[in-house]
């Protein structure tokens, strides 16, 4: 399973103006890695698809991503 | 033509009256990103693609409508029973002097809405790019908007669009893998 969220450092000055922002984050969504969808995928039920707005869980990326554990 | 289902494609729900979030909104709307570009866009593009894409652009493109749609909801709800002293406080003083509560195709710093925004190269490759680039800005539009609201049923909506333009991407992707693969040759997915 590929993670939804990267991370960097970027460079920061003692001369800088605001306090620095350590991290920096972006999404890297599950649409990035599956290539052409494959038949036969596991789905959501109707209702919850509906919901969720996708029916396959493979293609589902909550927002915000939920901080799981160690993950960061 | 179209058939008109007279219901939203999710529902929207509003916590409570704020116009400042109504302006960041408006972004989806009428913005170079929003969802009234996204419509034209892919709604255009398809009489000069290849057959095999034509379906898609022409299913997305509908949806893109649906999401106008509730994005207007939202909007309208958010700044329905607005004073002029509160839409002046939010930053939409100079809506209201042209507008009253009435909604226009602009983005969120007030330009309005240019078809400059879409593209239509008649390359198929070119505009399948393009189209997949709007898919993920639309899809960050999202995220900025989800980090400054507070109100957790507009967010519930918001979320759900924004898992659409992932999916949106996904099939304009396989699309230019429909696109570019080797011709009279066997293909197995």
């Amino acid at each position: 399973m590929n993670t939804p969220i990267k991370w960097y450092h970027p460079y920061a000055s003692t001369a800088d103006p605001c306090p620095p922002i350590e991290w920096k984050y972006y999404q890297t969504p599950p649409n990035l890695y599956l290539g052409f969808q494959p038949t036969g995928l596991p789905q959501y039920p109707l209702k919850e698809a509906l919901y969720k707005g996708v029916l396959w869980p493979v293609l589902f990326d909550p927002y915000p991503t939920p901080i799981r554990g160690e993950d960061r | 033509m179209w058939y008109y289902e007279k219901k939203l494609q999710y529902p929207v729900k509003v916590s409570e009256c704020n116009p400042r979030l109504a302006k960041y909104l408006i972004e989806q709307y009428g913005g170079a990103d929003g969802e009234l570009s996204a419509a034209l866009r892919y709604l255009n593009q398809r009489y000069s693609i290849p057959d095999k894409v034509i379906g898609l652009l022409t299913d997305i493109g509908t949806e893109e409508f649906a999401h106008l749609e509730m994005i207007a909801a939202m909007v309208y709800k958010l700044t329905k029973d607005a004073t002029p002293e509160q839409l002046k406080e939010a930053g939409l003083g100079a809506h209201y002097a042209n507008h009253d509560h009435a909604l226009f195709y602009h983005d969120a710093a007030g330009n309005p809405w240019t078809a400059t925004y879409i593209q239509a190269k008649g390359d198929p490759i070119a505009d399948l790019y393009e189209d997949i680039a709007a898919e993920e800005k639309a899809r960050a539009t999202y995220q900025w908007i989800i980090n400054m609201s507070d109100d957790p049923c507009l967010n519930d909506s918001l979320k759900f669009l924004r898992e659409r333009e992932i999916v949106h991407s996904q099939r304009f992707r396989e699309a230019v893998e429909i696109l570019k693969q080797e011709q009279n040759r066997k293909h197995i997915f």
